[in-house]
């Protein structure tokens, strides 16, 4: 499965993403801003370094029933978002 | 401008403790401290180049380029160490203790320091690449002035080279009889770590399976973002939540390395009373 977002503004598009539990997911995402951003998930385990205006690709899964947050570290006031598998 | 020191002061601690381990075990080998700084210049050099090519790598293999970059390198780093406990099980518990070095030894040592001054480059190039990336977004972002970035980076650079530092001095308080043996097992245990992220970045990619993940999870009881957690981290590369792919690199790269330390250090003790015998 296949799950899009969009950094804008130092923001996340959508800021809450819906997942099916115990599935493997290609998370890919658009960093449209004019600065790079970290995507960042302490509960997801990962971190990636998305530059300005490209596009990156993080697998996550398969995964329990949860909220797992995300924030982009290196705007971590604004670029605040969760994933919740259900 | 706190945020851009927390944000410097958490990609410079990892580096910083890893060259203050590394201080600690090239204690007593002369010129040492020309390939700790050489390590650490050839880093900071990486790190700006590696930043500046990020897009490209990121476009590698399919969009997991970093992933893979990140799993190369640190692959790198764990041989390099491997190679240096290996080589301190077989000669070095001299050079630890005595800080004698005769003949052999020393040209053993530079080849040794050759090895180490590898593994500082990549830990700097690894936290400095995403500290030149994030600085530079601060920079383009306006989001503060020059004079508040400049400060906050000196700032947690200060902090991260602090805690470093004082790693150092306290491992060398460690005593004489104990410190070969601790330096020994955090040298590994450094290596297990990076083994163990190697194989987090592949799973990321998708390169190499999860195997239940987590495995376990204790981030309730100690968080990797809290501070003893990311010191762990750091140090023996602590996790709160890893895959079972993880655990699996950290335990076959810790058993191998521990496993040829013993082989070479009987293998010197044969040698040596072979040579007593002989003389």
């Amino acid at each position: 499965m296949e799950v899009k977002l969009v950094i804008e503004n130092h923001r996340f598009q959508p800021e809450t993403v819906s997942v099916p539990v115990g599935q493997k997911i290609k998370l890919i995402i658009e960093n449209r801003d004019a600065t790079p951003e970290e995507f960042e998930s302490h509960p997801l385990n990962r971190e990636k370094v998305i530059p300005a205006k490209s596009t990156a690709t993080v697998y996550i899964g398969p995964l329990a029933a949860g909220s797992y947050p995300f924030v982009g570290e290196f705007n971590e006031k604004t670029a605040k978002g969760v994933i919740v598998a259900k | 401008m706190f945020g851009t020191s927390l944000i410097v002061f958490r990609e410079v601690l990892e580096a910083a403790m890893i060259i203050g381990i590394i201080a600690a075990a090239t204690q007593g080998i002369p010129t040492r401290g020309r390939w700790l700084v050489g390590g650490t210049l050839l880093g900071l050099a990486g790190s700006a180049l590696v930043a500046a090519s990020m897009e490209v790598i990121a476009q590698f293999a399919d969009g997991v380029g970093q992933e893979v970059f990140n799993a190369s390198i640190l692959g790198v780093a764990v041989l390099m160490l491997a190679w240096h406990s290996i080589w301190m099980a077989s000669r070095g518990r001299e050079i630890a203790t005595e800080a004698r070095l005769i003949g052999s030894a020393i040209r053993g040592g530079q080849k040794n320091l050759s090895m180490l001054l590898v593994v500082i480059a990549i830990a700097v190039l690894r936290e400095g690449a995403e500290t030149v990336l994030f600085l530079y977004g601060v920079a383009v972002s306006g989001s503060s002035t020059f004079l508040e970035m400049i400060t906050g980076g000196a700032l947690g650079l200060a902090g991260g080279v602090a805690v470093g530092v004082t790693l150092y001095l306290g491992l060398l308080r460690i005593p004489v009889r104990w410190f070969f043996t601790v330096i020994s097992a955090l040298v590994l245990l450094l290596a297990a770590g990076m083994a163990a992220q190697a194989a987090r970045f592949l799973v990321q990619a998708d390169l190499l399976p999860s195997l239940k993940s987590p495995l376990w999870d204790v981030s309730g009881v100690l968080p990797n973002e809290s501070a003893v957690g990311a010191v762990l981290h750091g140090l023996v590369g602590y996790d709160a939540h890893p895959a079972g792919i993880q655990v699996v690199f950290y335990v076959t790269v810790a058993v191998v390395i521990a496993a040829c330390m013993r082989l070479a250090n009987q293998k010197q003790s044969v040698f040596k009373s072979q040579l007593q015998v002989t003389t």
